[in-house]
């Protein structure tokens, strides 16, 4: 019984606290905006400069000028404010972002993030703005499936694909499991049909187990 | 001096053979295409070009890369569903690809017109795109030295100008405009209006026009 898509998603916005400053990176991670509580006065920043995000634009509502990280079209909300690239990435560096959710192809049990490059020689490189998110946002979530296609972790004792940032990811919310990164190694969370036992095994990490299982 | 207004064509004349050429835009938010239409038909080459993307579909950037005038990117996100035209050329080894994290970027330009002669940034540190770069532990944390990114000429786009060049830009198509117009020696603003001085709110003035050299209606 791992969990979709959606039910990650919901599980992340319930980890969001009220009125946090929040970046959701491109992809899966915009699912987490769908289940933000109404009232909970969640702030979403879009990196291309807007603090104040709605939803998707649709019908009349899309406007060329106003897209998201992934150059969809999106809305305002009251109270929304546009600002330039350089003040956009002050907000994350200088650590007035509260959280960034992200996708990952890796994550190592010290936290470090692998998501921009799996290092294929004939790939075309492209960062974006995840390595700004990565050491910037003072929480940065993992948003991934558990194992690859192939079967192998992507939680990692050490990441084998080039690094997006060192030491920066708190949480990992996956399928099957949810782990927390803190400084006494990888705390499993939350399971969702999968053993302590199993994830330890798979993931070749000495996981803790929640107190709370 | 204030702002002076031209054809697209009498503006882009400002690049020369080999320039660095900031160009706004976020995809097509804030692209300033009339200007880069005008620079494909004026011919200028050897261009480095500094943008967050390197050209979508076939127009815009897309068609500048196509003609051959551009020998080196600097951007954060070449990679895109339709970047065919940058994917072949680098593929092919023939277009050079400096890769920057979107946010060093920003700043990278903003130091340049700010007069900074360089800055450390927490940015990339541990990454292959820090390797070979000084670094510094600053109060127990590492940071990565950047160096300004200078242009010989951005080309930007905005909303509505005065006539002295004072800008406004539009919703999240304002992104790298404001900070590439610091950067350039001649910063030429592609804008859906032109009004009288007065006309613009001073409090409401995004970039000032100190900034902006030539102003250029669709």
């Amino acid at each position: 019984m791992s969990l979709s898509r959606e039910q990650m998603a919901e599980i992340v916005a319930r980890d969001i606290p009220d009125g946090a400053y929040v970046n959701l990176g491109i992809g899966q991670p915009t699912l987490v905006a769908d289940y933000l509580r109404p009232g909970s006065g969640v702030v979403l920043h879009t990196e291309n400069g807007m603090l104040g995000m709605g939803p998707p634009a649709t019908g009349d509502e899309v406007d060329p000028d106003l897209t998201n990280a992934g150059k969809q079209p999106v809305t305002e909300r009251p109270g929304a404010a546009y600002f330039h690239h350089a003040d956009s990435f002050a907000m994350m560096r200088g650590g007035h972002l509260d959280v960034c959710v992200m996708g990952a192809f890796q994550v190592s049990a010290a936290g470090d993030l692998a998501n921009w490059s799996t290092g294929a020689p004939d790939a075309i490189p492209a960062v974006g703005g995840a390595m700004d998110l990565a050491i910037g946002a003072r929480q940065v979530f993992v948003m991934m499936s558990l194992f690859a296609r192939d079967g192998s972790s992507k939680l990692v004792p050490e990441c084998t694909y080039p690094l997006t940032g060192r030491a920066c990811v708190s949480r990992v919310y996956t399928d099957v499991a949810t782990f927390a990164i803190e400084p006494g190694g990888v705390r499993i969370v939350e399971t969702f049909g999968i053993s302590d036992e199993e994830l330890i095994n798979k993931t070749g990490i000495p996981l803790v187990p929640s107190p709370f299982a | 001096m204030t702002a002076s207004i031209m054809s697209a064509a009498d503006a882009v004349a400002a690049v020369r053979d080999g320039d660095t050429v900031l160009v706004g835009g976020f995809g097509m938010a804030g692209m300033p295409v009339d200007l880069i239409d005008a620079l494909i038909e004026y011919g200028a080459t050897g261009l480095t070009i500094v943008s967050n993307n390197a050209g979508n579909g076939d127009t815009g950037l897309a068609a500048l890369l196509a003609a051959g005038r551009v020998r080196k990117v600097v951007c954060s996100f070449p990679r895109q569903a339709d970047s065919w035209v940058f994917d072949r050329l680098y593929r092919d080894g023939r277009i050079e690809l400096e890769l920057v994290p979107q946010g060093n970027l920003a700043e990278r330009m903003r130091a340049a017109g700010a007069g900074i002669g360089a800055f450390f940034s927490p940015t990339g540190v541990g990454t292959p795109l820090a390797e070979g770069k000084e670094s510094r532990v600053i109060d127990g944390r590492e940071y990565v030295l950047e160096y300004p990114i200078r242009g010989d000429v951005a080309l930007i786009r905005a909303h509505v100008a005065d006539r002295t060049g004072n800008l406004v830009y539009r919703k999240t198509a304002r992104n790298f405009g404001p900070v590439m117009a610091t950067a350039a020696t001649v910063t030429i603003a592609q804008v859906s209006r032109i009004v009288e001085p007065g006309e613009l709110d001073p409090e409401a003035v995004v970039t000032p026009a100190i900034y902006v050299d030539r102003l250029v209606l669709p």
